[in-house]
């Protein structure tokens, strides 16, 4: 062990931590949206709905994340219409590259804790709202959102986890977050075993912090723990 | 536009399909050995030992707080010193190199180990205690009682769940093309590469690993099926 080393990369990977973050982040704030509105459209009753809605989340969770990440950052910028479309300065940047991915991605997995959760709805408390002259939207924020976001936070932590963990793909298009800093440093001093210790580390305490705010807010809304 | 996916030395179509015979090959070694942990790993969770239980916390802990990508660096820099190390002790000096193979398998058989503890130590739980205590009066032990009445109990209920490990697994082997394995993955990054056309590519890809998703799906469906025979659905109570 060569502790002096793990000092050293301590504070080099450290850095990265910010690029984690933000990039985990963004992704989650847009990945709800995009998971909102799948969870919606397959419970929506239309075929014309539902289905693609069921094939979008088919593809995603059945490919790896790498592979749909070289699909968006190479794949998507081989044709010229896309190059000269308006959506051409997100796409040649990585790190919007990363962001879109990972955001696809939580807005697959996320939509079916979501649809779980709208599902564990009660059907009299909608017919009760709607007979107390609540209009359909009114019912659906005032009363299925609440619920739902009860029954869904526990999985939902779990996929804020495994967010923090595949953001750790995006090293490898070129963005030196945590993995990609680690990354540098193992190549340069060969050390593999001091770094992962310390990279590691680091990604033990955020998902660590995770897990104590999601239980801070489960306890916050009521929910109690399955034993 | 299909040109480039033609069988022999014209196209890519031979190799593409050799790649996902390897991710197959991979996953399924990886797979195994992951069962073969996890077998371990929830006999140490179930035992009555306070530091067995702790180290298989501190495992499974580990494995899923921490990106798949950075065990596989670990064992990609440090696996082939560590196994020289270990030579070291039984007394053999020399150069051993682990190939991307055995790598891969290692570091995705570590990962999926760590889920398939999960599953193991939750189908050995749900297995009624009634069972040990029969098979306990019956006069029998070790083999007879583990072998022939607890562990096909355990397998049927483990096996919704190892098919759920099977697909992180599948999807974990995409991340050993980082190592130089030449699976679906590295397979159409090398294609996509050398002909330009990354999106044809990666849409092959996804397609190749639809499928294999799509085939372990009714592989396990049916494997389902049988050992469930004799047994009640619970969509019939």
């Amino acid at each position: 062990m060569r502790l002096d080393l793990m000092y050293e990369s301590f504070f080099k990977i450290v850095e990265g931590i910010p690029l984690t973050l933000q990039v985990v982040s963004i992704s989650t704030i847009l990945g709800i949206f995009l998971a909102v509105a799948v969870a919606l459209m397959r419970i929506s009753g239309s075929k014309l709905m539902s289905l693609p809605a069921y094939y979008f989340v088919y593809l995603i969770r059945g490919t790896p994340l790498l592979l749909q990440l070289y699909f968006v950052y190479y794949g998507l910028s081989q044709f010229e219409f896309i190059r000269e479309s308006i959506l051409w300065p997100l796409l040649k940047e990585p790190y919007w590259c990363g962001i879109i991915t990972l955001t696809i991605s939580t807005g697959a997995y996320s939509s079916e804790i979501i649809r779980g959760g709208i599902l564990s709805v009660s059907k009299s408390y909608i017919e009760a709202s709607g007979a107390l002259g609540l209009s359909q939207a009114k019912t659906f924020v005032l009363i299925t959102l609440p619920i739902t976001v009860r029954q869904a936070l526990p999985a939902y932590g779990n996929e804020l986890i495994l967010m923090v963990k595949a953001s750790s793909l995006i090293s490898i298009v070129t963005l030196m977050e945590i993995t990609g800093i680690a990354r540098t440093i193992i190549s340069k001093t060969y050390a593999p075993v001091e770094i992962f210790l310390v990279a590691g580390s680091i990604y033990l305490a955020i998902n660590f912090i995770i897990v104590i705010f999601v239980n801070l807010a489960e306890r916050r809304l009521g929910i109690e723990k399955a034993t | 536009m299909f040109d480039v996916f033609a069988l022999g030395p014209t196209g890519w179509g031979d190799e593409m399909l050799m790649g996902a015979v390897m991710t197959i090959l991979v996953s399924s070694s990886s797979l195994l050995l992951g069962i073969t942990i996890g077998i371990v790993f929830a006999a140490c969770k179930l035992s009555n030992f306070f530091i067995l239980r702790a180290i298989a916390e501190v495992y499974t802990t580990i494995i899923r707080g921490i990106p798949e990508l950075l065990v596989i660096y670990l064992l990609f820099f440090g696996g082939s010193s560590a196994v020289m190390y270990l030579a070291k002790i039984f007394g053999y000096i020399g150069y051993i190199e682990l190939n991307a193979f055995t790598i891969g398998t290692i570091a995705v058989g570590a990962i999926s180990g760590a889920y398939s503890t999960e599953v193991i130590r939750g189908a050995v739980n749900s297995v009624p205690k009634g069972q040990f205590e029969v098979g306990k009066t019956l006069g029998l032990s070790g083999y007879s009682l583990y072998g022939k009445i607890i562990f096909p109990q355990v397998a049927r209920i483990a096996l919704p769940g190892i098919g759920n490990v099977w697909q992180i697994t599948l999807k974990d082997t995409a991340l050993i093309s980082v190592t130089g394995l030449v699976e679906i993955m590295r397979q159409s990054r090398i294609a996509a590469g050398s002909t330009h056309e990354p999106f044809i590519f990666y849409t092959a890809a996804i397609i190749l690993y639809l499928l294999i998703t799509r085939l372990s799906n009714i592989f396990f469906d049916s494997a389902e099926k049988k050992y469930s025979k004799g047994y009640v659905s619970k969509e019939a109570l």
